[in-house]
């Protein structure tokens, strides 16, 4: 039961061919039999889990209405708000701090009728490329135990992998869906900045990040993405726009679909077999009716950089609320106020987050400004213009999703610069606001899972969706052994 | 050597929304600790902003009421610094493009109009409060006042004096409270201000080093804190010394300043654009709607004052300093009062009673009609001026209608020719050698003889009458 | 590019946060390669071009001017460290 997707489970429950209550009991086993070996959970809720299926049955069996998801158990990346549910960041920071309240995806699948079965584990403060800097546990990459899930939703992606919950949220800054999505062999979407409301998701770069799905399928990535689009009024940032139905859109027809293949994401520095994959891929589509051809965005290797500048120079300044006054963790020993703040953000940190944040502070610091966030932004604008012409002459655009397949556990800590290049083909699209959803196109000769990623015009998440759903059918996908 | 005193102001003025400005929270003076806060303005980790849009209606309203040009693509920006009071560890201002510029106020000085130049107004939220007594080795942070509006106002360095800088806090206030975007209370700390003084020698173009002044929590404690500072710079430039560049804490207590910060230790605010929040961008209709919802300002009024009413520009520009005092002003006048009457007593014994009670200008208990009625009473000779003011003082205490006071005090003068003829006689009668020194010439001994009269009657006689008869019967004597 | 011990402390006193000097020094060398990367936008001529902020165009999001109930109190407190009577209490501040 738990290799259902979403979409198989959500009919099932609708046509009263199973109850939530015997599907969520179905995971909470899953749990149990592999989350000691996979580790994406940080909470587990299995009493609230049960309880919440037990109500969505009563309301079926009542005949009253239910949400579009109803009874479908699902789990949420461990820095979205869930009230009076333990959100930590995965850091030791935040490792008692239950919110008074639900972001607005939560909320969201609360109202769809979905079961929360628990918090997921993630890079802390979602900086990192591995779920390795998690302050509580090292998730592991199911298609191989010694290898890095990718990050940082790296939990979202792996429990999806493992059959540990139907679908997860993650959140993306710099590729922490899409990354972990194609190492863990999963659907997963970054959206267009601003179609899912950002309010209780914790921030890391909040110009840059957005919350998305990772899924089994193509199909299961829409639905949710149907859940949980749409303007909201708590985030300044969210689009006032209507939306039609993601899942509708899913035709599988590509015909005439124009594809750009970004010649500076896939040359150089990009594994062999990955390319192979990706051009195999491309080949599925023409065969299909579309079209596709080589073309430029050479300002791709200013994204990186510039990615590092905004969304350090964010992040210094949004995790600077973490001094152990309102909430969370508090330095056991301090003399005064100013060594209070020091020895909390010092012991409540890790070595990532605070190497983030004094990038950031040096970026942003009295004449740095203009020559690092300033100029960072500049870059955006003309990244963005890029995109922009692009998008005149193609429909979407394909690439990796990353240079390798997953990479082992410990084997990129020790150099933070080689490890923010595994988000090389990921970043421009963050800069961009652009969507792009990820899914597997093969697997290399260990079995690890390659991803593709197409990337779409903003707004364009329809026309990706269905470029993914066409290509998915092309797949034959392998699930891992556990 | 004689030196030129240079200033420059930075006010800070609460907005009177119901709100406050990113979150629904009350914006209201006081209450128990943390009880009008939120996830929001407690700066809860994933919580977003959401500009009130008075809140940039309000600002643009006193930009346009001090002649400032409105900026028509304007953002946010974070200051980011570490305090217990501000729970975000940032406070969200704006940097270089501020909603209001280049705008000036007029003020009235020793007679001459003298414009003061505004350099900017731009919006940004309050920081909580930290509560240091009974916490033992404590300080315990109330949120409250987190996220309460504020706009700054900024001022080009024109004031020459700590007298014109007071001029122009009180023109400022009284631009506030009439175009009704803040309610200018000291005590609340809904306005405050911070100080900018430097002195040069007298005739230098070049500006000397700058002092800031924190922690003034009024205007007399601005004008003090003006005054120590003009003579501690004064008395460091005689001694050949160099004024350090620095902010200075201001002790209203003690009446001194002493120094909080050096320029080494200035903070590192490291500003940038509010990613969870867009740019403003102002129409030029939404503009010209502000325009029209603006009153009448204190100058239009004051002229108007001196035009139609022909009171002395002093005091027009006394009683439009606050709206409410020339509110009051004119609903009296309104009533039939005469102008200069009711100023007479706006600006002398109500602004007194005013004051001893520690109100702010124009917090006067009683209506209009009142007063109104008040005026009716002297006038008509049934009470004396003296009267009146006990009349008044009763007011104060116990509003209500004024003919009902001068019954229960027994304050309404004998003003009855015939019961005040035989008082007199009677005092004539009893002090003849007053009666013979004045037909003698004396002149003095008729003030004598009101006075003995004023005594017979308790003090009730009408003095103009009394005075009237007295002269008729001393010249019949 | 070089980026000083003092500098890194100047920076992690900004951030409030205590290094050690192993911290200090390591951090020093991951600055100096991050910025160093960083650098490479230089090669970018960015002259009169405007920076961008939000990479979807919008402007003007604004809320009316209506209460909402603010939260308990309690709710507010429950996550703090250290609070007494209704507030959050710190090392007494002095400035």
């Amino acid at each position: 039961m738990h290799t259902w997707t979403a979409h198989e489970i959500r009919d099932k429950i609708k046509n009263k061919e199973i109850s939530s209550k015997e599907i969520t009991k179905a995971f909470l086993d899953r749990i149990d039999q592999v989350e000691d070996k996979v580790e994406s959970y940080v909470t587990v809720l299995p009493e609230e889990a049960m309880a919440a299926a037990e109500a969505v049955d009563k309301k079926i069996a009542a005949g009253e209405p239910v949400g579009d998801l109803a009874g479908v158990p699902m789990a949420l990346k461990d820095n979205l708000c869930t009230k009076d549910v333990l959100t930590t960041c995965s850091s030791k920071m935040l490792h008692n701090f239950r919110p008074p309240y639900d972001s607005t995806v939560a909320q969201k699948l609360k109202e769809a009728d979905t079961v929360l079965l628990g918090k997921l584990n993630m890079d802390e403060f979602a900086m990192g490329s591995s779920t390795e800097t998690s302050y509580f546990k090292k998730t592991k990459n199911p298609y191989d135990l010694t290898k890095v899930p990718g990050g940082s939703s790296g939990g979202s992606a792996a429990c999806v992998a493992a059959d540990e919950a139907a679908f997860t949220l993650g959140s993306d800054t710099g590729g922490s869906i899409r990354q972990p999505a194609a190492l863990c062999g999963c659907v997963g979407m970054k959206p267009t900045y601003g179609t899912v409301s950002r309010f209780g998701l914790v921030a890391f770069a909040s110009s840059l990040d957005q919350i998305g799905p990772l899924a089994k399928d193509v199909r299961d990535c829409a639905i949710v993405y149907d859940k949980i689009v749409g303007y909201d009024a708590m985030d300044s940032t969210s689009v006032k726009r209507e939306y039609e139905s993601f899942e509708a859109a899913l035709t599988g027809d590509v015909k005439g679909l124009k594809i750009g293949v970004p010649a500076e994401y896939i040359g150089e520095g990009i594994d062999a077999n990955v390319q192979k994959a990706v051009y195999a891929a491309l080949d599925s589509f023409k065969s299909m009716g579309a079209e596709y051809a080589d073309m430029h965005l050479p300002l791709n290797e200013y994204a990186l950089p510039a990615y590092y500048m905004i969304s350090s120079a964010e992040a210094s300044s949004n995790l600077a609320r973490f001094d152990g006054v309102k909430y969370g963790f508090r330095a056991e020993k301090f003399e005064d106020l100013i060594d209070l703040y020091a020895q909390t953000r010092s012991e409540g940190f890790g070595a990532e987050v605070k190497r983030r944040i004094m990038i950031g502070t040096y970026a942003l610091s009295s004449g740095y400004y203009d020559a690092y966030y300033k100029k960072a932004q500049q870059v955006r604008t003309m990244i963005m213009q890029d995109f922009d012409k692009a998008f005149k002459t193609y429909d979407v655009l394909v690439t990796p999703t990353t240079p390798t397949t997953a990479f082992g556990l410990g084997e990129k800590t020790d150099d933070p610069l080689q490890m923010y290049m595994a988000d090389i083909c990921t970043v421009s699209v963050n800069i961009g606001g652009l969507p792009a959803v990820v899914l597997p196109c093969g697997y290399d000769a260990n079995g690890l899972p390659i991803g593709l990623q197409i990337i779409g015009k903003p707004f364009g998440e329809a026309a990706i969706l269905n470029a993914a759903y066409a290509l998915e059918k092309t797949i034959s996908k392998q699930k891992p052994a556990l | 050597m004689k030196y030129e005193t240079v200033i420059g102001l930075e006010v800070h003025a609460e907005l009177k929304t119901n709100t406050k400005i990113y979150c629904g929270c009350k914006n209201e003076f006081g209450g128990e600790p943390n009880t009008h806060t939120c996830p929001i303005c407690s700066g809860m980790p994933g919580t977003l902003p959401v500009l009130n849009k008075k809140v940039v209606d309000y600002a643009i309203k006193a930009g346009l009421a001090m002649n400032c040009s409105i900026t028509r693509y304007g953002k946010q920006d974070r200051k980011n610094y570490f305090y217990p009071d501000l729970p975000k560890a940032y406070q969200i201002s704006q940097f270089d493009l501020p909603l209001c510029q280049n705008g000036y106020i007029d003020i009235l000085v020793e007679g001459e109009t003298k414009r003061i130049g505004i350099t900017r107004i731009h919006i940004e939220e309050d920081a909580g409060k930290l509560v240091h007594d009974d916490y033992g080795n404590s300080s315990m942070a109330d949120y409250n006042r987190c996220g309460v509006p504020l706009i700054e106002i900024v001022t080009e360095p024109d004031l020459r004096s700590p007298e014109e800088a007071r001029v122009f806090l009180e023109t400022l206030k009284s631009i506030l409270e009439y175009t009704e975007v803040s309610d200018c209370k000291m005590q609340e700390g809904s306005l405050r201000c911070d100080v900018n003084l430097s002195l040069r020698p007298e005739g230098q173009e070049e500006y000397g080093t700058r002092c800031e002044m924190k922690n003034i929590n009024s205007f007399r404690a601005a004008v003090r804190s003006m005054e120590y500072e003009q003579r501690r710079q004064a008395e460091v430039l005689d001694d050949g010394g160099v004024v350090d560049q620095e902010t200075r804490r201001w002790d209203d207590v003690k009446g001194i300043s002493t120094v909080m910060r050096t320029k080494e230790d200035a903070h590192d605010y490291r500003y940038f654009p509010e990613p969870d929040l867009l740019p403003i961008v102002v129409s030029d209709e939404w503009v010209e709607e502000i325009r029209s919802s603006i009153p009448e300002l204190p100058d239009q009024r004051r002229a108007r004052y001196v035009e139609e009413y022909g009171l002395p520009e002093y005091d027009a520009f006394i009683l439009t300093s606050s709206k409410k005092t020339a509110d009051y002003f004119d609903a009296t006048v309104s009533l039939g009062a005469a102008p200069k009457t009711v100023s007479n007593w706006l600006m002398g014994d109500i602004a007194k009673l005013v004051n001893e009670r520690e109100g702010e200008p124009g917090d006067i208990p009683f209506e209009p009609a009142h007063l109104k009625a008040l005026i009716d009473l002297i006038e008509k000779g049934t009470i004396s001026n003296s009267a009146a003011k006990k009349v008044l003082a009763a007011l104060f205490e116990n509003p209500e209608e004024p003919a009902k006071i001068v019954e229960k005090l027994g304050l309404s003068q004998v003003s009855d020719e015939g019961a005040l003829m035989q008082m007199v006689q009677e005092v004539m009668a009893q002090n003849p050698q007053s009666v013979a020194d004045y037909k003698a010439g004396k002149d003095k001994a008729m003030g004598f003889l009101v006075g003995q009269i004023m005594r017979v009657s308790k003090g009730k006689a009408n003095p103009q009458v009394i005075n009237k008869l007295l002269k008729e019967a001393l010249d019949q004597a | 590019m070089k980026i000083s011990k003092e500098e890194v402390l100047h920076v992690a006193k900004l951030a409030r946060l205590k290094l050690s000097d192993a911290e200090a020094e390591a951090l020093s060398k991951d600055m100096e390669s991050i910025i160093g990367f960083a650098n490479k936008l230089n090669e970018l001529d960015t002259e009169g071009i405007v920076p961008t902020a939000h990479a979807i165009p919008m402007s003007n999001a604004f809320r009316e001017d209506v209460v909402k109930p603010s939260y308990d109190r309690e709710e507010m407190l429950k996550n703090a460290p250290s609070a007494e009577d209704g507030g959050y209490t710190v090392p007494k501040v002095v400035e």
